[in-house]
């Protein structure tokens, strides 16, 4: 059971982002193109997920898309594992220090802000637009893997090879480096596949409400956006953009889930 | 010990509120674009335009702008709106009759259906039950829910016809309306925030339930459904309630992409519309408010766990 999980994540994870790089190379029909003549047809051979309002491909539309959403929440999960680990390690090698005390208190603060309000505030002041969805998801990384890392850098520092390398003379920041970093690296995987599925879904969140990529850098939420006021005569085009949201949200959860259990069978029950 | 532990929570409270409105103050005063100008357009004269920020308050200093606003929201004033000339906190009590309760009911929804569930979850561990809650709650933490409100719209107001696309008629309009319009909206906000609290509600029980009291409870003589009201329940309660805690604030503030599928007239619309509009004053206020009841929500919970379980105030 658990392992079918893994497998199931995995594939869904590969299907989405192997049609995002496909994408880059070729997609099934030119989606600059429009076809005003072939607008909001249903599913057929031609065009399997059926056309939009523009009579664009939506298949193609989704294939593109796909590289956005992954884009933006695969560069947000790398600010916030750049910036929150680096944290992490520092608040937990001085731990009750002035930094550790700055460090935690400031990601208190940042819990305290409704996520998806501040985003909507960030994009809003410095401009809608993909780079900008990348920075508000991104800011709400760096606390989650802060916070993680110091906890699990804590219990790391009490152990004995950790004493051997102090005895041997290493430094902090050594110590951080060489030993305790290589020691996190399954935790933070996993934390980074939910994380990455998250920024999936705020992605599209914004995106939706039209603060996220702009067009003509079609984004599955922009395209639900689009779809919901022809939703009674073209139910197709709400419901394929959605599908790739839930699919790859899933996929990733799945194998985030399934990493954990394979990777360390303890952190069962630590993460989540 | 516990007034001593309520007195330090305190004092971080007030810090938390006092640096979260700089921030919040800070961010909004670098928006590019004059508010005066922009509420003016174009073809504004200067000294129509010098007259508007005086009385806006525009010409003063950032710090004067700042103790004005800060020490005005304490006292229940925040501010006149720029676009709206209307009193900010009229516009947020308005809107609170929208936004409060959406995020009871879809709370209530939440906590009605996930406890249940995930407790049934727990007790029937490895069944067909549990692995069929835990399938479903990985589905509901999946979906995007204003695509969920989507598919609602579609099936239950386009097709079925039982519910309006959206829209509030307000409660003028009588209870029953005004709870309908809800319906669908509140459903949708409670799917996810459901889906995490059964998995939160399943895992906390089945470690209360694996532990020796609950062993030492049944050796007494209890049966399996008393151990686990009497015992298990109780215990597990905690992990719960935190979660529920830091769901209704962030019900009430994340109902914003919600609020813009159904076209309700709430607090996260009046934000987003704020927004377009360069009413800064009202975004910074409603922000405020918002992340207010996040940190005070937080509090209370905080308290009320060292209020039940003793052990937790000598923690930082």
């Amino acid at each position: 059971m658990r392992r079918a999980g893994l497998i199931l994540g995995l594939f869904l994870t590969l299907l989405f982002t192997g049609a995002a790089v496909l994408s880059l190379v070729w997609v099934p029909q030119d989606i600059e193109a429009l076809r005003i003549a072939e607008r909001m047809q249903g599913p057929s051979a031609a065009h399997p997920l059926g056309t939009d309002h523009f009579g664009r491909d939506i298949l193609s539309m989704v294939m593109v898309g796909a590289r956005t959403s992954i884009a933006v929440a695969l560069v947000a999960v790398g600010i916030g594992m750049g910036v929150g680990v680096p944290l992490g390690l520092a608040a937990a090698a001085r731990r009750g220090g002035w930094l550790d005390e700055i460090i935690m208190r400031g990601n208190d603060l940042i819990f305290a802000f409704p996520s998806l309000l501040i985003a909507i505030l960030i994009t809003a002041v410095f401009g809608a637009g993909a780079v900008n969805a990348i920075i508000a998801i991104g800011i709400f990384n760096i606390p989650v893997f802060a916070r993680l890392t110091r906890g699990a850098a804590l219990s790391l520092w009490t152990r004995d090879f950790i004493l051997a390398a102090r005895v041997a003379g290493k430094g902090r920041a050594r110590i951080s480096a060489e030993h305790i970093l290589p020691n996190l690296a399954n935790l933070l995987i996993v934390q980074g596949t939910i994380q990455f599925s998250l920024g999936i879904l705020a992605e599209a969140g914004l995106s939706y409400v039209g603060l996220g990529a702009q067009p003509p850098l079609p984004s599955w939420g922009r395209m639900l956006a689009d779809s919901q006021t022809m939703m009674a005569i073209a139910p197709h085009m709400a419901l394929f953009p959605g599908l790739a949201i839930l699919l790859t949200v899933l996929g990733l959860n799945l194998l985030g889930d399934g990493l954990r259990d394979w990777l360390d069978p303890r952190l069962r029950r630590a993460a989540r | 010990m516990m007034l001593r532990y309520a007195a330090r929570r305190a004092v971080s409270l007030v810090l938390s509120l006092l640096v979260a409105s700089l921030v919040i103050f800070l961010v909004l005063e670098i928006v590019p674009g004059d508010p005066a100008a922009y509420m003016l357009g174009v073809n504004a004269q200067p000294d129509t335009l010098a007259a508007l920020r005086a009385e806006l308050g525009l010409n003063q200093s950032a710090t004067a702008r700042y103790l004005d606003w800060a020490g005005g929201m304490l006292v229940g004033d925040f501010g006149i709106s720029y676009t709206y000339r209307t009193p900010v906190a009229e516009m947020i009590a308005d809107r609170l009759q929208v936004s409060l309760p959406l995020a009871l009911f879809a709370l209530a929804l939440s906590t009605g259906i996930a406890l249940p569930a995930g407790i049934w979850a727990a007790r029937r561990r490895g069944s067909a039950v549990d692995v069929g809650v835990m399938g479903l709650t990985q589905l509901g933490v999946a979906i995007p829910n204003f695509w969920f409100a989507m598919l609602m719209v579609l099936v239950f107001a386009i097709n079925l016809r039982w519910f309006g696309a959206g829209g509030f008629p307000g409660w003028e309009a009588g209870l029953w309306p005004g709870l309908k319009s809800l319906t669908l909206p509140a459903v949708a906000l409670a799917l996810p925030q459901a889906s995490i609290l059964a998995r939160v509600m399943r895992s906390a029980l089945l470690d209360t339930l694996s532990s020796d009291y609950i062993r030492t409870a049944r050796a007494k003589g209890l049966t399996r459904a008393q151990a686990l009201r009497r015992h298990a329940l109780r215990n597990a309660m905690i992990p719960v309630l935190t979660i529920i805690g830091l769901q209704f604030s962030f019900l009430l503030a994340g109902a914003i992409i919600i609020e813009n599928v159904f076209f309700l007239p709430g607090l996260g619309r009046l934000v987003f519309q704020a927004i377009s509009a360069r009413d800064l004053i009202v975004v910074e206020s409603v922000v405020m408010l918002l992340v207010f009841a996040v940190i005070v929500v937080n509090f209370a919970v905080d308290l009320a766990y060292a209020w039940i379980d003793p052990r937790l105030r000598g923690r930082r």
